[in-house]
């Protein structure tokens, strides 16, 4: 005999179930003291505690040795996401390939784009290579609002600071007072920190390098570095025989004797080149978190520079 | 139905009702009023210095505009400073720019909110397809372009977003998919409304140009629609749910029309099918992670349409386990990942028996697929992918076959792929018909495409 469960009630018992599914199970996350900050990348974390101190838990989506570029939006992540009261993005479309559906399967009101809780840092930083005229992907992967990689600048770094400072003081009044004295002291340790990083960089100023990616504008025009290419041939495109040939010429006639690349790079191509031009292949760290001993956003210029100065005086 | 009318009327309603009532910022904790009065008076000052700092810039903004249009000032070029939603204090201390600059331009924020305007971003993916060789049983066209899939995605309001994907194939158009995300409900839930692939098993959920293969397996053919698969138009809501400690479980509950390819079909209003999928997620190590589901699906069919027996009593059911387990290390994320899924499928499938068509009878099939992709390096995949199904209406008749692929990435926008694909074919319960094929695929991205969730 056929089974006679009637459509009509079918699909009563299924809404049903829908209801009760949505009604009984309870809500995720629960109210806390400290604000819930999520942020993409560990930089901006790190800039994010310094503000928040005891009053925020945060923790970054992308691991300091990892490409922010090609992150996994794993689900892991949208359990921490859907508890967040704050979302700090680096935005300039770096993490267009895995953010938007985290934020969206997140279910959660707060951060969603436009909302309070949806901050963009690099609405508070200085940008470079803005693209002019016509913007293809004959450039490779361009960033057409800009060069996403500015947090390397510590100018950047304070700004996004006062950013995230304002924020959270407009999320918790009564806390206003202490976010202030915490941007205050971060500040002060920063301008610290910068003459220290501009007194160790100074001998090296307008020295020629190349980057493996363009990750290093806002740094290299902080530090007085001048970058003269680049081992891949367009940002996001791999290394071709061409291109190499082509700069390791171009390396050999301007002096370059530095070879930057990120951790999460191959170095075989980089070898190559540095073998053939006498330059050295020195692996920097774009990232808090990148190196163990990297603890914070101050550690990460204390150890790429540490590192550039002795390449440098190696190379010379 | 007007029950099921109803409640989902209620529930929609409620929930934007609530999502636009709700706070958006977490509630504060009680202090003393003295304290508070401090603190109003400390943010009311930090906002009077933030807007002189504002009007400060704002002046040196316009003195600058004037001195750009003067004569022997002219324009350099692109110096541009933010203006499009500063905050209070954001521009304390106010940035310098930097001199112009011929080869680096710069900006102070607000780029963003700018470029795109409203327009939605707007994508199109060219699917090219090509098969040589033998296949005596579904034979394929020599060379075709198999879709053209143009994606519209858009944040809609601040309670919901849209995604729309239309599908071009060589002779006709089909919305693959168009659906608004409520993402502003209370209790966690995320629903979608519109048009949708169902989340039944993996593979159904994957758009053609994200799958890797250039086909589908043999058991989606056979038992859960082809290449349309459960993809239909309904309420699909979904919510994480309590799970032990390290895990991710989510449920999905889906009401849907009841037409499906050749899966479902409904032939009154009230034939609605309905797909309930529960997956459960952890990540073993910091590389490694674990993915696994199971899925229900149920819905009217076509078989008793024109017999004597009433077609509301023929339904297909389907159940689905999935499991997938991903190594990707974050140090070599572009160069090296290593993939390994399996999907097994059983459909029950009511109908009139082939052997006595007045007899009525159930048809169960079962079908699985195991497949493994490894990247290599930046630009190669290697893959293979064994399966075997029976067929939805004959349980006696079971294909199987196993494939291999080569992918090279010239970039992330376009990929070139071969297959070899061998098939044992049944075509009777005791024949089969053996198809050795290579199919080749040229794929290719226009604009922004959004992400695919994970």
């Amino acid at each position: 005999m056929p089974r006679r469960l009637t459509s009509t009630r079918f699909t009563a018992i299924a809404s049903s179930l829908a209801l009760v599914f949505a009604m009984l199970c309870p809500v995720v996350g629960t109210a806390d003291s400290k604000i819930r900050i999520m942020t993409a990348t560990t930089d901006l974390a790190s800039l994010a505690q310094e503000i928040g101190g005891d009053k925020v838990d945060v923790e970054s989506v992308a691991r300091g040795y990892q490409d922010p570029h090609f992150v996994d939006p794993k689900p892991s992540f949208l359990l921490k996401l859907s508890k967040a009261d704050l979302l700090i993005v680096v935005g300039l479309e770096l993490e267009i390939g895995w953010l938007p559906p985290l934020i969206t399967q997140s279910s959660n009101p707060r951060i969603q784009v436009g909302a309070p809780g949806y901050f963009d840092a690099s609405r508070f930083a200085k940008i470079l290579e803005l693209p002019t005229g016509q913007v293809t992907r004959a450039e490779g992967d361009v960033h057409p609002l800009g060069n996403p990689h500015y947090w390397l600048d510590p100018d950047n770094g304070l700004r996004i600071a006062k950013g995230i400072q304002n924020k959270l003081s407009e999320m918790r009044s009564n806390d206003a007072a202490y976010f202030a004295q915490r941007y205050d002291a971060f500040e002060q340790r920063l301008k610290q920190s910068e003459q220290q990083w501009q007194s160790q960089m100074k001998p090296y100023a307008g020295r020629k390098v190349v980057t493996y990616h363009r990750s290093w504008p806002n740094f290299a025009e902080h530090f007085g570095l001048n970058v003269v290419g680049y081992v891949e041939p367009r940002p996001g495109i791999p290394p071709s025989p061409q291109h190499t040939v082509e700069l390791i010429g171009q390396m050999k006639r301007d002096g370059v004797k530095i070879i930057m690349v990120e951790p999460y790079f191959d170095l075989k191509t980089p070898n190559s080149i540095a073998r053939d031009t006498g330059a050295q292949v020195v692996v920097l760290m774009p990232s808090v978190g990148g190196e163990k001993e990297i603890t914070d956003y101050f550690k990460l210029f204390d150890y790429d520079i540490a590192k550039l100065k002795k390449a440098f005086d190696e190379t010379h | 139905m007007k029950r099921f009318a109803v409640l989902s009327a209620l529930l929609l309603f409620s929930s934007m009702a609530y999502a636009q009532d709700a706070p958006s910022v977490p509630a504060k904790p009680d202090v003393s009023p003295a304290k508070a009065e401090d603190a109003r008076m400390n943010a009311l000052e930090e906002q009077i210095r933030a807007l002189a700092g504002e009007v400060a810039l704002l002046r040196g903004e316009l003195k600058e505009l004037r001195e750009t249009k003067s004569p022997e000032h002219p324009a350099g070029p692109q110096v541009l400073l933010a203006s499009s939603h500063p905050e209070p204090g954001m521009l304390a201390p106010a940035p310098v720019p930097a001199a112009p600059q011929t080869t680096q331009t710069q900006t102070f924020g607000g780029a963003s909110g700018n470029a795109k305007l409203l327009n939605p971003d707007i994508s199109l993916i060219g699917d090219f397809i090509g098969t040589a060789g033998h296949n005596a049983v579904s034979p394929s066209r020599s060379l075709e372009l198999h879709e053209s899939e143009v994606g519209l995605q858009a944040i809609i309001d601040p309670y919901a977003r849209a995604d729309a994907f239309i599908s071009f194939g060589e002779t006709g158009v089909n919305v693959e998919e168009g659906y608004i995300t409520f993402t502003s409900l209370p209790g966690g839930l995320l629903l979608k409304v519109g048009k949708k692939r169902a989340d039944f098993g993996k593979v159904n959920t994957i758009h053609n140009h994200a799958l890797p293969f250039i086909d589908r397996p043999l058991v989606t053919n056979n038992l859960v629609g082809g290449e349309d698969g459960i993809d239909d138009a309904g309420f699909f809501l979904s919510r994480f749910l309590p799970a032990p400690k390290n895990w991710f479980l989510e449920g999905s509950a889906e009401v849907l029309r009841g037409d499906s390819a050749d899966v479902f079909q409904a032939n009154r209003r009230q034939d609605v099918s309905v797909v309930g999928h529960l997956r459960a997620y952890r990540d073993l190590t910091e590389s490694t992670n674990l993915d696994l589901g199971l899925s229900y699906a149920r819905g009217h069919n076509n078989a008793g349409i024109g017999s004597a027996l009433d077609p509301a009593n023929f339904l297909t059911n389907l159940y689905s386990g999935d499991l997938t387990l991903r190594w990707r290390p974050l140090r070599r994320a572009i160069y090296n990942s290593f993939l390994f899924r399996t999907e097994l499928v059983w459909s029950a499938r009511d109908q009139l028996s082939a052997a006595l068509p007045t007899r009525f009878e159930t048809q169960h099939a079962f079908g699985m697929y195991s497949s493994a992709e490894y990247r290599v390096n930046r630009r190669w995949t290697v893959g293979g992918r064994f399966d075997r199904s029976g067929h939805a209406t004959d349980a006696r008749l079971t294909d199987s076959g196993f494939s291999g692929i080569l992918t090279y990435w010239p970039s992330e926008f376009s990929q070139i792929r071969g297959q070899y694909r061998f098939g044992h074919l049944a075509t009777s319960p005791t024949d089969f018909s053996n198809a050795n094929e290579f199919l080749f695929q040229f794929l290719f991205v226009m604009g922004a495409h959004g992400a695919h969730p994970f």
